[in-house]
């Protein structure tokens, strides 16, 4: 559906997600210099780009599981980890940033699914702990979400009964229980063995078709191609090139894209 | 397809072969060496209970006639609550101090540290002695403002008896050990647990208490069984500030009687049995830790059928 959006409306909307010259470094070692993005809702960002380019790093920013240095990245609304008060810019306790992150979903590389729950306690656990819904709700919630990536019948099993795909489709399934506004995707399928790529690509071109509003780094160029409204690639902590999946994947005006893609083809 | 083809190309010759070859049928061979091993072994073993048996100076008739004599009973009570009493406050405050040892607050951290230092670095015994005489260091407790008016106050000697020097001796102690293994557990659990919670919105109250304790008791158990069994043992140390534990009341029989072995057996026995007993818990408590494991029986009941459709996959590379 949003795929077949134009850019002129994607753009006209407000946008969910807005990055300001965004900065941060590891020590000496600079790691993004200066990230300038919006995503409006309903859109579908992939990021690619090679290891090292600081793709990652601005994921776990927009959610502040990492601190920028220099600039702003406003979420809904919401300046994470800050609040504006009085024209005066105060940093939040954890309680308070925990809050902000609630609205949110992430997927990561390594699943990170808690091994000692089963699928279906490690999907509830965070619309009833956090979001304070009824188990009952929840656990209906939590079923359909299972039917939806196709594990109806893996709900009592323990992550590590799972394969690699499986895993991550309850950990899609996890992030989704909690209704975020945006999901992030960490490399979700770098961890997978290559056959099981496809049914954890399957699962997340899904969600793209049902207009969540999602920004994926990874090195699938196959879903970068289908499933994008746009497409930005980064190296050397800037964005280099970004637009349309066809332009940037088929016509790439940067040398820098047109080496990374070549390696693809 | 090319399974097939290679039964077609193998002579039938070679099936009755391959029947020979299955491992299924392999006998195991008859180690004369180690039958021998076992039965030296047993012969040993058989030979020392008897002469052990045999032996008066154990006195086994005195030690079946004090082994459930009131007095030993009622000091077997005193050593079981005192450890189930000093062990409980050691986990809680152990806990406490783990957390505060972690976090990010330079001062809780430092205060837990200091704590450690002091309680890991000197002799139970010595600390025991310390809190039973505290009455000659402070003779009053009091409750009040530091440099300001009294808001309570206590005499010490009403407040320390032998009973609670010896569970705050224990316990406090108990606390500083604790905190390391506790502390060990929390760091073994993978960074990524604690950055889900995070990326989740838990509170860090949530996430220790639901995600991150569950995993860290996997390797907190083993060595608490250790402390819980030494706990038990330290216990006896509290004979010397007149606390009448299972030692003590074996020592009070023993100065009247001077049946010194026998008494001692009938300790020696009382303590083996409860560590016994205690290494058959330990194994239930890690076992229902260990769930969510390949291999474990907890598991194993609820998805047989899943990890036979695992083995079946292609080989996991991830995990």
């Amino acid at each position: 559906m949003t795929a077949a959006l134009s850019m002129d409306t994607i753009e006209a909307a407000e946008p969910l997600v807005q990055a300001r010259n965004v900065h941060k470094a590891f020590g000496e070692v600079e790691v993004l210099k200066g990230i300038d993005l919006d995503v409006s809702p309903g859109e579908v960002v992939v990021v690619l780009g090679p290891s090292g380019s600081g793709k990652s790093t601005f994921l776990r920013c927009i959610n502040h599981l990492e601190a920028i240095d220099r600039g702003s990245i406003v979420v809904a609304g919401e300046q994470i980890g800050y609040s504006l008060h009085n024209g005066r810019l105060n940093k939040l306790p954890s309680r308070a940033i925990a809050v902000q992150r609630r609205q949110i979903g992430m997927v990561f590389q390594q699943f990170n699914l808690y091994p000692h729950m089963t699928a279906l306690q490690n999907i509830v656990e965070a619309p009833i702990g956090v979001h304070k819904q009824n188990r009952k709700e929840a656990t209906e919630l939590a079923m359909e979400l299972l039917a939806r990536v196709g594990l109806t019948h893996k709900a009592d099993a323990y992550p590590r009964q799972l394969s690699g795909g499986q895993q991550q489709r309850v950990a899609i399934a996890r992030a989704l229980a909690i209704k975020p506004k945006l999901m992030l995707f960490d490399e979700p399928t770098s961890a997978l063995d290559p056959e099981l790529v496809g049914e954890v690509l399957a699962t997340m071109r899904d969600l793209a078709d049902r207009g969540l509003t999602m920004i994926v780094v990874t090195h699938e160029i196959g879903f970068a191609r289908e499933a994008a409204d746009r497409v930005v690639f980064m190296d050397g902590g800037i964005i280099v090139e970004q637009g349309r999946p066809d332009d940037v994947l088929g016509n790439p005006q940067h040398p820098r894209t047109r080496a990374f893609l070549s390696r693809f083809i | 397809m090319i399974s097939n083809n290679r039964t077609v190309a193998s002579p039938p010759k070679g099936d009755a072969e391959a029947a020979f070859r299955d491992v299924a049928n392999a006998h195991k061979p008859f180690r004369t060496d180690r039958w021998l091993l076992w039965g030296i072994t047993l012969l040993v073993a058989a030979n020392f209970l008897w002469i052990v048996a045999h032996n008066e100076n154990f006195g086994w008739p005195t030690v079946a006639q004090w082994f459930t004599e009131e007095t030993i009973l009622r000091g077997l009570y005193v050593t079981l609550g005192l450890t189930v009493v000093a062990m409980t406050i050691g986990v809680a405050i152990g806990l406490l101090l783990a957390i505060a040892r972690m976090s990010n607050d330079r001062l809780a951290s430092s205060l837990a540290g200091l704590y450690i230092w002091f309680f890991r670095g000197t002799p139970l015994l010595v600390q025991l002695i310390f809190w039973y005489n505290l009455s000659t260091l402070f003779p009053e407790i009091s409750l009040a403002i530091p440099f300001g008016p009294t808001l309570a106050s206590w005499n010490t000697n009403d407040l320390i008896t032998p009973m609670t020097a010896a569970i705050a001796g224990l316990a406090l102690n108990e606390a500083a050990y604790m905190a390391e293994i506790i502390r060990g557990g929390l760091l073994s659990v993978d960074k990524g647990q604690i950055e889900t919670t995070e990326a989740f919105g838990m509170t860090r109250a949530r996430a220790l208490w639901r995600i991150i304790i569950p995993q860290a008791m996997r390797s907190i158990v083993p060595p608490t069984g250790n402390q819980l069994i030494s706990m038990i043992k330290a216990t006896s140390l509290v004979s010397v500030i007149a606390m009448a534990d299972l030692l003590y009341s074996v020592q009070a029989v023993y100065n009247r009687t001077f049946e010194v072995i026998p008494m001692l057996m009938v300790a020696v026995i009382w303590y083996l049995f409860i560590t016994s007993i205690l290494n058959v818990g330990q194994g239930f408590i890690e076992r229902y830790y260990g769930r969510g494991e390949i291999g474990s029986t907890a598991a194993k009941k609820q998805e047989k059928v899943a990890v036979a459709e695992i083995s079946a996959m292609a080989p996991e590379g991830s995990k």
